[in-house]
């Protein structure tokens, strides 16, 4: 039997080594951490950095610098990384589970929810008895009051299917960002308004090691759990009907999908408000990378997502010191024509076709 | 002498797509072992009938059924999806295939149901995936990102997807699409050897009667007006008993000849127009 060969070879698509690759980027997160410690309103020499975090270490007197490296700086570095990775991972779960290459973490209403939220907080002073956790709690609650809006809005229609959730995501979030702000317009308070804006666009600039653990730790559990169930989500991934014909259940995978990362986001949005654009390019630009597969997606988009908000945040601090640009501003003016870059050397499709 | 167990059994299977009743009435039994084709015009079901034997549609009348390793005939929802993904293995007629993934790793998704969701993919799983993709004739695509394939390669690995699911019952939708004529016998006949029970929707009914065993018929009684009204199994058995000119006649709306090849002495179907039409 003879059958007509291919004249022209394939186009081989580069893909960079996957070990190697994640090898590379906790390098440079490590590094960076530390050398992302000497930028600020005060610049600290290297050096000075290096013994301010090794001081403590070997017990030494702490120097001039131990407060502003310790208390300040390292937990705000490490919550930049920690927010960056969640939200790459995040996104990837929301574009996977909705499987539209537009889809970020905040599609499901959460941070139109968690604005509502917060300017309650800010601009009614409800949740005062919270203290400096008023707006993040007021965040939290917006952020779980409208996942639950969209997945009960989804569930009445039928299931969690991707239009379904991408319509009520997307219909709910404009009703949601019109009554913040209202809030915003209601409020006598003028400064009100502008920490709200300021808010939304987001800041790791509170971050203490108490606002660190609980982020840390459900982007720790939340990627494992995803990373555990990397086979479904790649079939997940192929289509609803050919997942159910390799025997996911895909109903109970997507619910899972949903409560994940809905409470991933709700809480990343809480600490560090609303910052754009890394859990949209992030996953893309691993995908880029080192192909589709969950299994190398999570932890290429994880380490990927930490290092470009660290830098972002540096970056932040640095442009008009002393004053902190919001990070929804810097993602954005750095990542869309970075992404762009990346978009015309690969012959990336975004899932799609040609 | 008892009936042996078939594979899969429909009874009184009513299913339901976008609130409007598609099929109604189904009782279908494929014995272990068979060939089945399945025909029928455009719309009338053919889709919906293998996505219902598959498992993946609920009918929402009726009882579906798939006999289980020991052969003891079992209800396909009681089972776990995975454990109805070992017996069965369905591949779906078109499928937008993830742009990102290579030939080898959209291949490998069919150990889904074999492998732990965090396993990843060893030696064994390559290999496997590897001689699927050779028996498909697309050995050295492996490697290739599979929106480089043209439709006929695509289909092709898809359907190497449904063969390293390694399962006794293979539901296959359209098999035969984008295929060149030389490529649809021989998939089909890689298909029957590699599973037990074969069932696949077909157009071709030439190809039909040659192939299968069996051969059921999705359609209207009496071919009464179809508009809107759900379809069923209106013909099981023999491809040249059931592909009567008659039959073919009034399901299909062709004028339908059997004749023997005189070289291999085969039996074929040659399609006419119908002489009382103009």
């Amino acid at each position: 039997m003879s059958h007509g060969k291919r004249q022209r070879p394939d186009r081989v698509r580069r893909r960079l080594p996957f070990w190697p690759l994640i090898l590379v980027l906790l390098v440079l997160c490590l590094v960076s951490v530390v050398a992302s410690l000497g930028f600020g309103s005060e610049r600290i020499p290297l050096g000075e950095v290096v013994s301010a975090v090794t001081d403590r270490f070997t017990g030494e007197d702490p120097g001039r610098w131990d407060v502003i490296v310790w208390e300040l700086r390292l937990p705000r570095a490490l919550l930049a990384v920690v927010v960056g990775a969640g939200l790459a991972v995040a996104g990837a779960g929301m574009q996977t589970l909705v499987r539209n290459p537009l889809a970020d973490p905040y599609l499901l209403g959460i941070s139109s929810g968690a604005s509502v939220g917060a300017t309650a907080a800010i601009t009614t002073g409800v949740l005062g008895g919270l203290g400096t956790y008023a707006v993040s709690g007021g965040a939290l609650l917006g952020a779980i009051g409208s996942a639950i809006l969209v997945w009960l809005v989804a569930t009445a229609q039928g299931g969690l299917t991707p239009l379904r959730l991408v319509l009520s995501g997307v219909v709910l979030s404009s009703g949601l960002s019109a009554i913040a702000s209202f809030l915003v317009f209601l409020s006598d308070d003028t400064r009100a308004a502008n920490s709200v804006m300021f808010w939304m666009l987001g800041s790791v600039g509170g971050a203490t090691w108490e606002k660190l653990w609980i982020p840390a730790l459900l982007v720790l559990v939340i990627g494992a759990g995803m990373l555990a169930l990397h086979r479904w989500l790649d079939a997940l991934a192929a289509g609803p009907e050919t997942a159910a014909a390799l025997g996911v259940n895909v109903a109970a995978l997507r619910s899972s999908l949903f409560v994940g990362t809905a409470v991933l986001v709700g809480v990343l949005v809480a600490v560090s408000g609303g910052i754009g654009f890394v859990g949209l390019i992030v996953p893309h630009a691993a995908r880029l990378v080192v192909g589709a597969r969950h299994r190398v997606v999570l932890p290429v988009a994880a380490l990927g997502g930490g290092l470009f908000l660290l830098w972002v945040d540096v970056l932040a601090r640095l442009a008009v010191r002393p004053q902190e640009i919001p990070l929804g501003v810097v993602t954005g003016v750095v990542g869309a024509p970075l992404f762009l870059l990346l978009m015309g050397r690969g012959r990336y499709r975004f899932g799609g076709e040609r | 002498m008892t009936a042996p167990t078939p594979a899969l059994r429909l009874r009184g299977v009513t299913a339901r797509l976008g609130g409007r009743d598609i099929l109604r009435g189904v009782d279908l039994e494929v014995p272990a072992g068979t060939r089945l084709g399945i025909v029928g015009v455009n719309g009338a079901g053919k889709s919906t009938l293998l996505r219902v034997l598959a498992g993946v549609l609920h009918p929402v009348e009726g009882e579906v059924g798939v006999a289980d390793a020991e052969g003891t005939l079992v209800d396909t929802h009681d089972l776990r999806s995975r454990d109805r993904a070992r017996r069965l293995a369905f591949v779906p007629q078109e499928e937008v295939v993830a742009a990102e993934l290579l030939v080898g790793e959209m291949v490998a998704l069919g150990r889904v149901p074999q492998t732990r969701p965090w396993a990843r993919g060893g030696q064994d799983e390559r290999e496997l995936v590897v001689a699927a993709l050779d028996a498909v004739g697309l050995a050295d695509r492996i490697d290739s990102p599979c929106d480089q394939l043209s439709g006929g390669e695509r289909r092709r690995a898809v359907l190497a997807r449904g063969l390293v699911q390694q399962c006794p019952v293979m539901l296959l939708d359209e098999p035969t699409n984008h295929l060149d004529v030389a490529w649809q016998l021989r998939l089909l006949e890689l298909f029957a050897d590699r599973a037990e029970t074969l069932v696949a929707t077909i157009h071709d009914l030439d190809l039909a009667l040659r192939f299968f065993d069996r051969i059921a018929v999705i359609g209207w009684p009496d071919d009464r007006d179809p508009a809107g009204d759900p379809a069923t199994v209106v013909a099981v058995g023999r491809p040249a008993d059931v592909l009567d000119p008659a039959r073919v006649g009034a399901h299909f709306g062709v004028g339908s000849i059997q004749v023997s090849n005189p070289r291999t002495h085969q039996t074929h179907l040659l399609i006419h127009p119908r002489e009382d039409q103009p």
